[in-house]
């Protein structure tokens, strides 16, 4: 009750915040989604690369993230791009492992019969490989915004908007409603996003003729 | 008029393992060739070096006089259909898509030329047009194995390629198969390699069959030469049953 009373005494605060998180985070999924697929696409074309390559987005992924945005600090300065470029870092080993996963899983028959058939290079990729794996690249990339959303609530530690501002806050204050009211939103949000993400999954499979629970 | 295909004195070899050793075979336009031998003989080697999916360590291969060594790999594989055991269709494609597949590499059909394309397939390899929609996991063996056919005959090829296409679909279907292909061929006159290892499939289909072991080619000719001079125990044995 004292959530829903205090979200709605400051909602115009929290809207602001809500605004902020959605486009923070929003910004460090598409240059993570982008950057990471062609990394994906890159490095399962030249396999001895390949694990490099995972090795160091995994060895990213385990900094801790409060440690990462502090390291970042002397380079970027503090406030929101910072916060962007932690986020987008961190959200490549999903999407990055997903892609490379789902492009070099596929069939090898069937790809020797595309080839046999008379496909170029771009068309073994674009026609055959790509469509096949997407089912794998989607759910790495609902990973990755779940991720980062959530995450996304620390970015206020070095002076960067969006919900984390409302848990700083609270934390710095004793005001416990304030942070959890800023950590129900953040849930909320990467819940409904994670829900849009699985609806367009959905489509996808149908358009590709995968049934539910393949 | 160049020969179909022409195979000069190759060697084919993965790593340091050679699974073919100096072959020369000549196929002749509107010949059905079957090629017979047990696994790991290089049946299936012979025939991907056909549409360069193998490329000789030694030798040359010409298909309609052209070098394969010489000529765009892509765009001569466009023009030999190319069947395989389980069909391997292309699962996220429905049955239309897999069929027009070859003739939308090199041109933007409309959705009309796709459609009439299809069906027109479809009833090559008798199935109903309903089934232009599905995707292939909806499909039955003998099904899926028949839009194989129809996808590697779609860009109405001179050479078709089938590396055991009916291997694994039942012994009724595959006898229906069998007939359709017979038929086909003698429809449309196209010049057929197809590899099997059940003699009486090769005797029912072949025009000329060809017996391999050991990566190399052990005897050839017609249904009535093998039988009646087989080179030794060998052909023998894989004749026996029939």
């Amino acid at each position: 009750m004292q959530i829903i009373q205090i979200l709605w005494e400051r909602r115009v605060f929290f809207v602001t915040c809500l605004l902020e998180h959605i486009r923070i985070s929003l910004t460090a999924v598409v240059c993570a989604g982008v950057l990471g697929i062609l990394l994906g696409v890159f490095i399962s074309g030249h396999k001895k690369l390949a694990g490099a390559v995972l090795g160091v987005v995994n060895v990213i992924y385990t900094i801790p993230s409060i440690s990462l945005l502090g390291f970042l600090i002397p380079f970027t300065g503090i406030g929101n791009k910072t916060a962007i470029i932690a986020l987008t870092v961190y959200g490549l080993l999903p999407i990055v492992r997903n892609t490379y996963t789902g492009l070099t899983n596929v069939d090898a028959g069937i790809l020797e019969v595309a080839e046999g058939l008379g496909s170029d290079g771009r068309q073994m990729m674009f026609r055959i490989r790509f469509p096949l794996a997407l089912p794998v690249i989607i759910s790495g990339f609902r990973n990755m915004v779940v991720m980062i959303i959530a995450m996304g609530g620390i970015a206020s530690f070095i002076g960067a908007g969006g919900l984390g501002a409302a848990i700083y806050r609270g934390i710095t204050t004793y005001n416990m409603t304030l942070t959890a009211a800023g950590s129900v939103l953040i849930a909320l949000l990467a819940l409904l996003s994670d829900w849009l993400l699985a609806r367009a999954q959905k489509m996808v499979n149908r358009r590709y003729g995968i049934e539910q629970g393949d | 008029m160049s020969r179909a295909i022409e195979i000069r004195n190759v060697s084919a070899a993965y790593g340091s393992n050679e699974v073919l050793r100096r072959v020369s075979l000549d196929v002749e336009r509107g010949e059905f060739l079957v090629i017979i031998g047990p696994s790991g003989c290089g049946k299936t080697t012979l025939l991907k070096l056909i549409n360069g999916l193998v490329l000789p360590a030694a030798g040359e291969v010409l298909v309609e006089g052209e070098r394969l060594s010489a000529c765009s790999l892509t765009d001569l594989r466009r023009r030999i259909g190319y069947a395989v055991q389980g069909a391997k269709l292309f699962p996220h494609m429905t049955v239309q898509d897999n069929i027009c597949y070859v003739p939308c590499l090199d041109k933007k059909l409309s959705k009309e030329e796709r459609r009439a394309m299809a069906e027109r397939m479809l009833a090559m390899v008798d199935l109903p047009k309903e089934l232009a929609g599905r995707f292939p996991r909806q499909l039955s063996g003998g099904q899926k194995q028949r839009v194989g056919i129809a996808r590697a005959m779609a860009a109405s090829p001179d050479i078709l390629l089938m590396d055991e296409p009916f291997g694994a679909v039942d012994e009724i279907t595959r006898r229906t198969l069998q007939g359709e292909l017979s038929d086909l061929q003698e429809k449309t006159g196209i010049t057929i390699v197809f590899i099997t290892h059940d003699i009486e499939e090769a005797f029912k289909l072949g025009s000329r069959i060809l017996i391999m072991k050991d990566g190399m080619i052990w005897q050839e000719g017609c249904r009535e030469e093998l039988l009646e001079k087989p080179r030794d125990a060998f052909v023998k044995q894989l004749l026996c049953g029939t």
